[in-house]
């Protein structure tokens, strides 16, 4: 015992809240409303409408995924260039909205662009064309990548940091320019963090659908809402369950594919 | 005498408000191996990082036969560098570190394996190319670095306290290994250190800075035997300094008591500062000898005993293979040849610099 009754609490919250409920998906997932023993709640997935929100989906995280590494990256490398106390300044104004409920954030944004919210009154203002990206794809793009940009930053500067002075010296010293010494040394150094960065940006993407909801303003459908509307309108829990169960295999492939590189364990891969 | 290979013209060097080098004036020669000696702050790591590109002086040129290198970028130059923690490329195997260079540079597959292999056998670490660097210990991690540095065939071998991070046996070890490498490889070594004992074993050529400059240079031999200021003589191994009075040439006062040295040219009745190695201390009995004192500590220290003795109103710092017990009273004596004098700084400005020549 000892040091492992430490651990008690712990194993009572995951068993209370992890696994008990994971044990309910399962069961709901894979039984029909007698309580009989069905694969149709899985199968479900294969109709025209869920194939195209689950698709959807997949599109839209994966390009806001895409888009959080292309700003994070060399924003985490300026990050990396500035002096220690500097940095870690920039870093905390980077957190700082994350304390903010995201709900919050997320529905500020939805008025910010509104037709008539404020963004479009001010380029009104100044004579220039509106934007009207609300209630649309881009809307949703926009709000994931929003809020989870920080999910990327963070890990893929942590494991910049780390790299030496005297490591990026060491490649220019043996003949390589700027170019080749990002390529060769610097980005395989920090493939750490970015497999733990595309995990914790793609994985709420995938599944989010509170960013749809308020920034889609339910025209854009996503696997999320898909699965929220058979818990809440049609209250059918197993077909919600069953679906749940399908993006969850879709997220450990992915998760299996990241691990492969992951090997340092950097960062908080899940 | 043969042209330079590197030189510094007037560098100097400020960080932060901070001087670090003053207008400093260095000649390095081919296939010298020159040591760069100091304590930490004296400028000896910058002056390195200047010749291999990682900093640009503020004013002054650096000179690579002849030629002006000092806007040219690390990756243009002649020479490679060996840093203090390795510097390995942990995503790499021990041969792909080798390779980086030459893969740059483009060359084949078989000239880049037949160079690992050869790199490899020159550090005593044949078979490791399959490693990863973490599992190999810090000597060893320091010998790929080395290994990954000369496959390039550079000029000149910059190596910045490479040793320091080892223990005292592997430090002993590798320094020899070093020697052997400089005179295999027949190339220009630049080596800095704080340690002296480090500089006196391998070096041709010793450079002793303090705040950005150049106390004294030469051989060991010189620097040891024949320090040209109080510093030097400080910083390169134990030495009794002492307040004294040129009487005339050949003639030194030391504790009112007159000794006869062989230096000339400091003018009758000048203070000076003497220098005289532990080691060159001559302990007699009572009664002979110079200058009477009395021992008051001893020390085994396995090769020697090292004793102070109270002389003079001054603790001599002495080395010697006789035992004399605390309280014995002895009678101090030294060879002319072992007196060492130098000029007294006249501020504390000059103190710094030195004495140039």
């Amino acid at each position: 015992m000892g040091k492992k009754s430490l651990a008690a609490p712990y194993i009572v919250w995951m068993a209370g809240f992890i696994v008990i409920p994971l044990l309910f998906v399962f069961y709901y997932g894979l039984t029909d409303k007698s309580g009989a023993f069905t694969l149709e709640n899985l199968a479900a997935i294969a109709s025209p409408e869920k194939v195209s929100a689950l698709l959807r989906s997949l599109k839209l995280s994966v390009l806001s995924t895409a888009i959080c590494l292309l700003l994070a990256y060399p924003l985490a490398m300026i990050l990396k260039g500035l002096h220690v106390k500097k940095g870690s300044f920039v870093v905390f104004l980077f957190i700082l909205p994350m304390w903010m409920n995201f709900l919050l954030r997320t529905m500020a944004w939805q008025t910010l662009l509104d037709r008539n919210g404020v963004i479009n009154n001010v380029l009104a203002f100044f004579h220039l064309p509106g934007i009207n990206i609300i209630n649309t794809q881009a809307a949703i793009v926009f709000g994931m990548v929003y809020n989870f940009l920080p999910f990327m930053v963070l890990p893929i500067y942590n494991v910049l940091i780390k790299i030496g002075d005297d490591t990026v010296e060491a490649a220019r010293d043996l003949g390589a320019d700027g170019v080749q010494t990002f390529f060769r040394v610097i980005f395989p150094l920090s493939m750490p963090g970015i497999v733990s960065g595309i995990t914790m940006v793609f994985v709420p993407a995938l599944t989010t659908f509170v960013i749809s909801d308020l920034l889609g303003g339910g025209m854009v459908l996503l696997i999320g809402n898909v699965i929220e509307q058979e818990f809440t309108f049609t209250a059918n829990w197993n077909l919600g369950s069953g679906l749940s169960l399908v993006l969850m295999v879709f997220i450990l492939i992915s998760m299996v594919l990241f691990a492969k590189y992951d090997k340092d364990g950097e960062g908080a891969a899940v | 005498m043969n042209a330079p290979l590197i030189r510094l013209d007037k560098v100097s060097k400020t960080f932060d408000g901070t001087m670090v080098l003053d207008e400093l004036e260095l000649s390095i020669k081919e296939n010298e191996f020159m040591t760069l000696l100091g304590p930490s702050g004296c400028g000896k790591t910058t002056t390195l990082r200047i010749i291999g590109g990682f900093e640009k002086p503020d004013t002054g040129r650096v000179y690579f036969e002849g030629t002006d290198i000092t806007d040219l970028a690390p990756n243009k130059r002649q020479l490679n560098t060996v840093f203090q923690k390795y510097a390995l490329f942990s995503h790499m195997n021990i041969a792909e570190n080798i390779a980086f260079g030459l893969k740059i540079k483009g060359k084949t597959k078989s000239y880049i394996h037949d160079k690992i292999k050869y790199a490899l056998k020159l550090v005593n670490l044949d078979g490791y190319e399959r490693r990863s660097v973490t599992s190999l210990s810090g000597g060893q991690q320091q010998r790929i670095a080395i290994a990954r540095a000369i496959v390039n065939e550079p000029r000149v071998l910059l190596l910045d306290e490479p040793l320091g991070a080892l223990d005292l046996k592997l430090r002993q070890d590798m320094q020899y290994e070093l020697i052997r490498l400089k005179n295999e490889l027949g190339i220009t070594f630049i080596y800095v250190t704080h340690d002296q004992e480090e500089a006196l074993t391998m070096s041709d050529t010793i450079v002793v800075m303090n705040q950005g400059y150049i106390q004294q240079m030469g051989t060991p031999e010189d620097i040891y035997n024949e320090p040209e200021n109080a510093f030097v003589a400080d910083f390169i191994g134990d030495s009794n300094i002492i307040d004294s009075l040129m009487i005339e040439d050949k003639l030194v006062e030391i504790f009112g008591v007159k000794f006869p040295c062989v230096d000339t040219g400091f003018g009758r009745n000048q203070p000076v500062d003497v220098v005289i190695r532990p080691e060159d201390v001559e302990l007699h009995p009572e009664g002979e000898g110079r200058l009477p004192g009395v021992v008051s500590h001893i020390i085994f220290k396995g090769v020697h005993y090292e004793m102070e003795v109270m002389a003079g109103g001054f603790e001599w710092l002495v080395h010697s293979t006789v035992c004399h017990p605390v309280g014995a009273k002895v009678g101090i004596d030294v060879d002319p040849f072992n007196i060492q004098i130098m000029k007294k700084p006249e501020s504390e400005d000059e103190e710094a610099v030195g004495v140039n020549g």
